[in-house]
């Protein structure tokens, strides 16, 4: 992007004053040099947000933001019921509550590299990966609901996960008001063999090195030691968020005009948070929050399994998960005024500063984890949520490196076999089913996570962490 | 949908199909979610297609068989089609210009 369409705030803010329909400013967070690699489409992607109704303070971009459908990947936008407030389907996207979650082991690197090529085998057999992988657990309608309805919740009643891992997950594995009946049956035919299954393109599961320390306190209290492994998880809501995605999506194009809504975008299609077609999304999406959750904790059980074997001693305790889309509920400081607002982060992580009511006593303190996704090769972080966020950009950060290159463009940079191979080389071993999918999700592809995360904290959205570098890669 | 090589596609089942949408475009990202989840529900990739339009109705036929890993190899899967770039109209007579983005 051309930084010189933005008034500069700081080394790491930019500002688009309002013009042309724009009824609150936009802010992009990043550096110079990463505004300068974004893509021209994040200008206009965040400013057609700032045009929706009821839309409150400002339209945000992250650091790590890219071009999306609709709304920028990285963007953060919230509403107000009360001002004719909207809820956008475009705006939490296909993936519904996709997100990442990371599980603690006492293993040393060396311990997982004594037998590494072993455990990647046996993770990539027992946990369902890539297209047309289908999981152990077949439900009925009637399981369905009960899953739709209870989250990671449901998964440990029927034994996929321990109860004190809901601590550790966003509203304790379970959201409230989601709404079994405004899930279609299609919706509920995609997900049947799909529990407990990672998906294909950027979703994993890693075995990493916490590698570095940034910040002694935090690390400690989140249970991260340098030269420990954890296991890292990122997937969604599988098939049935993407078909709650894609129904929504066209009801609210087709619904906008009889809400006198004017889309800059069909991709931003929405409808009244007060409207029927806005409650009935509101209760799918919830549903679909709850099913990426319950996700996420079956396959966390299928990795603590697969450890089992090789280290009996160790239990994997969960660290933290947290989605990175979706709309919630929350209440957020307004020219010292507390309103209830419903927040989209669309590819961006909620980043609760310390003292926040709705993180455990344990982390309290110290902010909630905010955990960002790497490519393969560059390793991940862990950052914590600080209180500065909160006026910054309603408590949110980035949550990944963000592509720099489309996956098409990638095939033809790189062969999967050469990935594999090269990173094989730096001591990381790949397994996923197919070639083509690892070359689309090369290092390479990727911007630098390192800058990404670095502008985050500048910009005051999150602190450092932890650096986590991959030893084993199981992707979809 | 999935990233394949629709050679390898051997055409031995068949799902049919039939949509209706205010306009062409729409249409067009019907017809594209309805391959979508009939891939997802079936778990089948398809490797032709038969389509029949009149005014704001579609009739179309996909012919396919049950996704094997090892022969097909798919890379990604698709999650939905997109509003985005989308367009159905005839750039000159006779010369229709269909595009959609798939979001995978």
């Amino acid at each position: 992007m051309d930084v010189s369409r933005f008034e500069k705030l700081s080394e790491t803010a930019w500002r688009i004053a309002p013009f042309g329909g724009m009824r609150v400013p936009a802010i992009v967070y990043a550096t110079e040099d990463l505004m300068t690699e974004m893509d021209d489409k994040v200008f206009d992607q965040v400013t057609n947000v700032a045009k929706l109704p009821g839309i409150v303070r400002a339209s945000y971009a992250m650091p790590d933001a890219h071009w999306g459908y609709g709304f920028p990947i990285g963007g953060v936008a919230a509403f107000d019921a009360d001002e004719g407030g909207v809820v956008s389907a475009g705006g939490v996207g296909f993936d519904v509550s996709c997100g990442v979650r990371t599980h603690l082991t006492h293993l040393t690197r060396e311990q997982v590299v004594s037998v590494q090529q072993e455990l990647a085998d046996a993770l990539f057999e027992h946990v369902p990966a890539g297209v047309g992988s289908e999981g152990e657990i077949a439900l009925d309608a009637q399981g369905m609901n009960a899953m739709l309805l209870g989250g990671a919740q449901w998964a440990i009643e029927r034994g996929f996960g321990r109860p004190e891992d809901l601590d550790r997950i966003e509203e304790r594995g379970c959201a409230s008001g989601a709404d079994p009946a405004a899930v279609s049956e299609h919706a509920r035919k995609r997900q049947r063999r799909e529990m407990g299954t990672l998906g294909s393109g950027n979703h994993y599961l890693e075995v990493q090195e916490v590698a570095e320390i940034f910040d002694d306190k935090i690390a400690a209290a989140y249970g991260l030691v340098k030269g420990e492994c954890v296991v890292t998880i990122h997937c969604g809501s599988r098939g049935l968020g993407h078909q709650i995605g894609t129904e929504y999506l066209r009801e609210m194009v087709l619904s906008a005009p009889n809400y006198g809504i004017e889309l800059p975008d069909r991709e931003l299609a929405c409808a009244p948070i007060k409207s029927e077609l806005g409650q009935k999304y509101l209760g799918a999406m919830r549903a679909a929050i709850n099913c990426a959750l319950a996700n996420r904790e079956i396959i966390g059980h299928l990795a603590r399994q697969v450890f089992a074997r090789f280290f009996a001693q160790e239990d994997l305790p969960l660290m933290f998960d947290v989605s990175h889309n979706t709309c919630k509920v929350e209440r957020h400081a307004i020219d010292g005024e507390t309103r209830q607002l419903f927040v989209h982060r669309k590819g961006a992580t909620r980043a609760f500063g310390p003292d926040h009511e709705s993180l455990p006593q344990a982390l309290r303190p110290y902010g909630q984890p905010v955990l960002i996704g790497g490519s393969m090769g560059a390793g991940s972080y862990v950052l914590a949520g600080v209180k500065t966020s909160e006026p910054q950009a309603f408590s949110s950060a980035c949550h990944g490196a963000g592509r720099r290159m489309s996956r098409h463009a990638a095939t033809r940079t790189w062969g999967g076999r050469q990935v594999v191979d090269d990173l094989r080389a730096q001591g990381i071993i790949v397994k996923s089913p197919s070639l083509r999918g690892v070359a689309e999700e090369a290092p390479g592809a990727y911007k630098d996570v390192r800058a990404v995360v670095d502008s985050a904290e500048a910009a005051g959205l999150a602190r450092k962490v932890a650096f986590l570098k991959p030893l084993i890669c199981v992707k979809g | 949908m999935a990233i394949l090589d629709p050679a390898t596609v051997r055409l031995e089942q068949t799902v049919d199909f039939a949509l209706e949408a205010p306009s062409l475009d729409l249409l067009l990202v019907d017809w594209l979610n309805a391959l979508i989840y009939e891939m997802a529900e079936r778990r089948m990739v398809f490797g032709a297609f038969h389509v029949k339009i009149e005014n704001d109705r579609l009739k179309g036929r996909a012919l396919g068989e049950a996704v094997s890993r090892v022969r097909h190899a798919p890379a990604v899967e698709a999650k939905g089609a997109t509003y985005t770039e989308l367009a159905f109209v005839e750039d000159r007579p006779g010369l229709w210009r269909a595009q959609c983005v798939i979001d995978v």
